[in-house]
């Protein structure tokens, strides 16, 4: 286990200089335009050499790339170009909003692709698996974009039960979070439901389900203490990746509602080309992306005696 | 020698891969949502060909700003499904939005698969040092949210639809390597690839012309998978600003030109949004058919 997770940590920090650089390079193809997203497109050529100079652009680039590093590795992580202020100021606010949007997201959306999950694999090719096996596959197939603009038409212009921005403004409020979590719940719940439903219809054809139904048990405790335990192994690893998956599923649903959340910000600092939030963000999302898969895996072989990392 | 070999492998022949692959797609009758899938995008494909057939207007012109669906046209015709904010019919721009998505999503999606697949036959095939810098980088970029991905190049080197097929390739190819590197580990221990081995064949005919095409199955039904998500992803390109430029019509810049007026005007956004979901529909229901129809021989 240790080893599993110290081989890990290496790739961590491995993929983030290997992306780190790759965005430092990226971002070099077109430098002349970030003065002029600054200070706007009627500043003259002179004042946007000035300001490159001033912001250290002529220095060359691994000598950039090391000072960033360096100032990263001792926790500063540099001026946002777009915000005039430091990242982290930004940065962690906005993680924490999106946060408790996946926060909802999951809990609501566990339980019911579970459910419905389950409900579908525990017959497979009955009336019900089959409604359940359709309706995913359409839920899942309305892209979030459509969802939202959907959505929205009918609560907030149609209905006019729900505003139509989430930006909190004044505070937390539920009923802001009620469209972007349903957008984010309709789109993604389809898949695990698909996963849950597969798993459960393998363990249904084991020979411990048939001998447990043949020695007479009652068809609900066959299904609560002997199927659902070894079902659900498959849909954990599942729902872990969705983390990674939710850090880019919100930046639709965060720029329509403009909900003040991680995905926007990366939006807004790609649009304006903001390298030390791009870079922030990035680390960010390789350091989640990474230490869910790794928790994926310790969780599998802990359900899963089976099977071992190593 | 060559006689023994050719016994003991099956070698493909074009003509007989051609006639399985429409066995299997004869199959297809046999599900019923893999027949709705196939229809589905049997009919945008028709739409996408006929297009200045059956579109009643031109896409770019400006006839009748923010006409409610049904109005008629005072010089002959109807909106059907209304214009938008500028004028312009929507039936039209959504008949001719499928050309567009239908062009670039294969497109992408090929390149992609060319690209996944080459990588994939020499990790699979080579193992050792290729094996382990190829899956080293497609790690390295499967680590990193897909759409991320695709917002920080689009937005670095312009959006064009040359640049939104060079973003997909990039980051999808990763995915399709470990796909098809996982069905070459199998494959590449079977008795016609140790004949061909003997036979002396070159590693790229072995590589192409004898597992590449026992791996096409899977390949098949992740590709139509593959398909609806590069429609999702170019529609979200167009959503945030980011897809191909205007005025040519896309669905997903369809629906972020109009979605602030969607208070008002629904038709403009509802429309294009039950277009492009349909037609991811039908790519996931034709895969999930396809997938259903091989499980079962």
């Amino acid at each position: 286990m240790l080893i599993l997770i110290s081989k890990r940590l290496g790739f961590t920090v491995l993929t983030m200089i290997v992306v780190s650089m790759l965005l430092f390079l990226l971002l070099e193809i077109s430098p002349g335009n970030v003065a002029t997203k600054v200070l706007g497109p009627y500043s003259s050529e002179e004042s946007r050499q000035l300001w490159l100079e001033a912001h250290g652009y002529f220095e060359p680039l691994w000598w950039r790339y090391g000072t960033w590093l360096g100032n990263f590795l001792s926790g500063e992580f540099g001026d946002s170009i777009r915000f005039k202020v430091p990242v982290a100021d930004i940065l962690w606010p906005r993680l924490w909003n999106t946060a408790v949007l996946g926060f909802w997201t999951f809990a609501i959306m566990i339980p019911l692709s579970l459910i419905l999950g389950v409900l579908a694999g525990m017959r497979e090719g009955s009336k019900l698996d089959r409604v359940i096996s359709v309706g995913s596959i359409i839920t899942t197939s309305v892209p979030e974009f459509a969802s939202t603009v959907l959505l929205s038409t009918v609560f907030v212009f149609g209905l006019k039960w729900l505003p139509g921005t989430s930006s909190m403004s004044s505070g937390f409020d539920w009923r802001q979070m009620i469209l972007p979590v349903m957008v984010l719940i309709i789109y993604d719940f389809g898949y695990v439901a698909r996963m849950t439903r597969a798993s459960m219809a393998e363990v249904m054809t084991t020979h411990y389900i048939r001998t447990a139904v043949l020695k007479g048990l009652p068809y609900k405790q066959v299904i609560m203490k002997h199927a659902l335990r070894n079902a659900l192994i498959a849909p954990f690893t599942v729902i872990m990746l969705q983390i990674n998956w939710l850090l880019s599923g919100v930046i639709v649903v965060e720029f329509f509602f403009a909900y003040k959340g991680f995905g926007a910000l990366l939006l807004e600092a790609s649009l304006n080309q903001d390298i030390f939030v791009i870079e922030a963000c990035a680390m960010v999302a390789v350091f989640v992306a990474v230490a869910s898969q790794t928790i994926a895996d310790i969780g599998y072989t802990y359900l899963n005696p089976r099977i071992r990392f190593t | 020698m060559t006689d023994i070999a050719q016994t003991v492998s099956p070698a493909p022949t074009p003509g007989a891969a051609f006639m399985r692959a429409l066995k299997s797609f004869a199959l297809l009758r046999e599900s019923t949502p893999g027949m709705v899938g196939a229809a589905l995008v049997l009919f945008w494909v028709i739409v996408a060909i006929l297009a200045p057939l059956i579109a009643p207007f031109d896409p770019l012109a400006s006839l009748q700003p923010m006409a409610k669906p049904g109005t008629v046209y005072a010089q002959g015709g109807t909106f059907w499904l209304g214009t938008d904010h500028l004028g312009r019919d929507i039936l039209s721009r959504i008949i001719y939005g499928s050309q567009t998505v239908l062009f670039y999503a294969p497109l992408a999606t090929l390149c992609a698969y060319t690209l996944g697949i080459m990588m994939g036959l020499a990790a699979g095939y080579h193992l050792g040092w290729w094996d382990i810098v190829l899956s080293r980088i497609s790690d390295i970029i499967l680590s990193f949210p897909v759409l991320v991905l695709y917002i920080i190049i689009i937005a670095t080197i312009g959006s064009s639809g040359i640049n939104i097929i060079i973003a997909i390739t990039f980051a999808s190819a990763p995915g399709i390597m470990r796909i098809v590197r996982g069905l070459v580990l199998d494959l590449r221990n079977r008795d016609y690839v140790a004949a061909a081995q003997t036979r002396g064949e070159s590693a790229m005919y072995i590589m192409l012309v004898e597992i590449l095409p026992n791996a096409r199955g899977p390949l098949i039904v992740d590709a139509c998978l593959r398909l609806g998500y590069v429609i999702i992803t170019i529609g979200v390109l167009g959503f945030l600003g980011l897809g191909l430029p205007p005025p040519d019509p896309d669905w997903g810049g369809m629906i972020n030109e109009t979605r602030k007026m969607a208070m008002i005007f629904p038709h403009m956004t509802i429309f294009p949004c039950i277009a492009i979901s349909s037609l991811i529909l039908g790519f996931n229901l034709l895969a999930d058919g396809l997938r259903e129809v091989s499980l079962r021989d």
